[in-house]
């Protein structure tokens, strides 16, 4: 996949700029006691990962990324977090979200996280052309981010918002690691995403309706013997 | 063509089922399609054997030996499955009371899970291998939440949860297959096709593959139920229905090794046989003693044999870990046999629980005296799954210990002793189900739905005395495919 000169010398930087953005917002999802906001972060995720499609649309000229830009933007920015808003809202969840760990502590943890990943991509970085360098880590510690956010917390809405973040994490890496994955394939991965969500509103109605609540502690029936 | 119509046939039954799923007819209607599958299999594994391996749909799509075995064991069990869903549910939709729509659901998501089988078997683009290993995780977790329990949706939530984190592990090792083989095959759709790949194989950059594998590895391992990752497992296995059960531990399992050895075959072409391998002997050797272990201390039936699951997946991972062509091939036989056996067992556990009210051990008693066709077809299918001659899985494990001794021999007290703790952890519970006198007031229940047990047992058998020589054949050519 070719990338003319010019691109390369304003393109990648804000290729890496986007980065910087989601690897932040990821951050920010990880301090962040509110729902809502927690809901408003994951949308803002979604623009910055269709942004980063789009941009390598623009560079290599592949019309298939437009697509898959737009797909992004409708479901991961617009969809799904207005879904999710409305959820909370029927659910009538209230309150903070609480965290198992304190801040400051879940922070260091992620940064610890973020050296992991880094040091885990760097064979892979050290192969790559200039353009996707870099790439690999970021959305890798963006997942493992996300991955820690997920196990922080206890309620369903905000697991099921580190899935999702997560999900931005891996898309980000098939689009700007290696400039984008064959159709198909991308298109079944949304497919995919699209059916789960669904699935989970079913489930939060029903997980709800059992318990009366959406804290995810009252899950914890099935001991070992 | 033929794989057009397997696919076409297992698929549209989804819609089907979605609409008319319920009742009498719902039923007749998903042993039908089940049917037609199968025989739309049947004609696909002749073509198979008179052309060999062949691609089609543009390259999409694949079937080759290793492949094709798996395929056979899909449409045996989904059609057994289909035949026993009938008699074990009309029970439990008695039982739970279960609405018209939500017999609709259970019916169209269970085709949904067996088409998304036979899709990720028969596709050849590693890509949609991960979609639709993904699309079956969605499709059972209504299915493991189908009583609306709150142990049920517990199990499902963990089930949902931690299958999609795998899951997700293993979509950035797919990624990162991609990344490395755009290197050799250039950008686009191809790059991913597995046949491609498997012919550049030698050619992919060896770093890149080995972060890929482990992702892989650890996102698929986690449907494979390898420990540390088989939180879900049993939880999945014992709160759903037990034709859920039966297809979780029969088809799933297999297809996310599947899975992992397809990625195997392309990692060994670049970083050679060792660094896959020995990944796969230890995870299956934790997950075979870990297993063994938990058995011991369960007091839930179903949750017993799903542990038992984990264990027999473990064995087999174990074996194509060591990679000889006698281990890959006693590891292929090990998951057919444990296919065939373990749903069997599902499908008496089921009917078991279902007359005594209980998942309880304790309080299964007697089923010879109450019921001697239930009784029999548990014992066989318990026998059969603890390794004893004539199964299948005697032939297997006799197999997989024979190339240890060969290839590993310090492995070899390891493997025997976690095969030991799982024959004590079922053998005395398996007695005293079966034996004694009937306990009171329990309900009789139909023997027909229990037929299927006894068909696979005697696949089992076939298995484990004389195999067909074509079956031979397959097996040898994918165990050779898998040694590289």
């Amino acid at each position: 996949m070719m990338i003319t000169t010019q691109g390369l010398a304003w393109g990648i930087p804000l290729l890496r700029l986007l980065a910087a953005l989601l690897l932040l917002l990821a951050f920010a999802m990880l301090a962040q006691r509110r729902l809502l906001t927690l809901i408003h972060l994951l949308a803002w995720q979604g623009v910055v990962l269709a942004a980063g499609t789009a941009l390598v649309a623009l560079l290599t000229g592949q019309t298939e990324l437009w697509l898959s830009a737009a797909l992004t933007l409708s479901l991961k920015a617009i969809l799904i977090p207005t879904a999710l808003h409305r959820l909370l809202r029927r659910l009538q969840v209230r309150g903070d979200v609480e965290t198992v760990l304190n801040i400051p502590l879940t922070l260091l943890a992620g940064i610890a996280l973020v050296i992991f990943a880094f040091s885990l991509a760097a064979p892979i970085t050290a192969l790559t052309s200039a353009v996707t360098r870099g790439m690999v880590g970021i959305a890798l510690a963006a997942v493992l981010l996300a991955f820690l956010m997920m196990i922080t917390r206890h309620q369903a809405i905000s697991q099921v918002v580190g899935f999702l973040a997560i999900d931005n994490g891996l898309f980000f890496a098939a689009t700007s690691a290696t400039l984008g994955m064959p159709m198909i394939v991308e298109l079944g991965v949304a497919l995919d995403a699209l059916i789960g969500f669904v699935i989970l509103g079913v489930f939060f109605f029903q997980i709800r309706e059992t318990f009366d609540s959406m804290d995810l502690q009252h899950l914890e029936q099935i001991r070992e013997e | 063509m033929p794989i057009l119509l397997v696919l076409i046939c297992a698929a549209t039954g989804i819609p089907l089922l979605a609409l008319w799923g319920d009742g009498r007819r719902g039923a007749a209607l998903f042993i039908g399609i089940n049917t037609l599958t199968l025989l739309a299999i049947l004609a696909l594994s002749a073509r198979v054997l008179r052309d060999g391996a062949f691609t089609a749909g543009s390259g999409q799509f694949m079937v080759d030996d290793l492949s094709i075995l798996l395929i056979l064991v899909d449409g045996v069990v989904g059609f057994s499955t289909a035949w026993f869903s009938r008699s074990y549910m009309r029970q439990e939709i008695v039982h739970w009371s279960l609405s018209r729509r939500r017999v609709r659901l259970y019916h169209a998501m269970f085709q949904t899970f067996l088409t998304t089988m036979l899709l990720a078997l028969l596709t050849n683009n590693m890509g949609i291998l991960w979609v639709a290993m993904e699309g079956a995780t969605l499709s059972t977790v209504l299915l493991v939440s189908l009583f609306r329990t709150a142990e049920g949706l517990e199990a499902a939530w963990k089930y949902f949860i931690l299958c999609g984190v795998g899951l997700a592990m293993a979509l950035f090792g797919t990624i990162l297959l991609y990344f490395a083989a755009q290197k050799v095959l250039g950008h686009g759709a191809d790059a991913l096709l597995w046949t491609h790949l498997e012919a550049v194989r030698r050619q992919l950059q060896p770093q890149v593959m080995a972060i890929a594998f482990i992702f892989i590895l650890v996102g698929y391992g986690t449907k494979i139920g390898l420990s540390p990752l088989n939180n879900w497992l049993p939880d999945a296995h014992a709160s759903g229905p037990s034709s859920v059960s039966a297809v979780l531990s029969g088809l799933l399992l297999n297809v996310a090794l599947y899975a992992v050895l397809r990625a195997k075959v392309l990692v060994d072409g670049a970083l050679g046989p060792d660094f896959a391998g020995r990944l796969l002997m230890g995870f299956g050797l934790l997950s075979l003693l870990v297993a063994a272990f938990s058995m011991l201390r369960q007091r839930d039936v179903k949750r017993l044999f799903a542990y038992s699951s984990i264990e027999h997946m473990g064995l087999a991972t174990f074996a194509f870990g060591i990679g000889a062509p006698l281990a890959s091939f006693a590891g292929l036989l090990h998951m057919i046999s444990h296919s065939l056996t373990k749903s069997s067992v599902f499908f008496s556990v089921g009917q078991a629980v279902q007359s005594v009210g209980s998942r309880e051990i304790q309080r299964i008693r007697g089923l010879l005296a109450f019921s001697p066709v239930l009784g029999w077809a548990l014992m066989l299918a318990v026998l059969f799954i603890l390794g004893m001659p004539p199964s299948g899985l005697f032939l297997s494990e006799f197999l997989i210990i024979t190339s240890t001794l060969q290839d590993q021999p310090w492995l070899t007290p390891v493997l025997l002793l976690g095969l030991g703790i799982a024959f004590a952890g079922i053998f005395p519970r398996l007695q005293g189900m079966v034996f004694g006198p009937a306990p009171e007031g329990i309900a009789r229940q139909p023997v027909a739905g229990i037929i299927p047990v006894f068909i696979q047992l005697t696949l089992v058998i076939v298995l484990g005395v004389f195999i067909p020589w074509t079956l031979v054949q397959w097996m040898q050519h994918a165990a050779l495919l898998l040694h590289g």
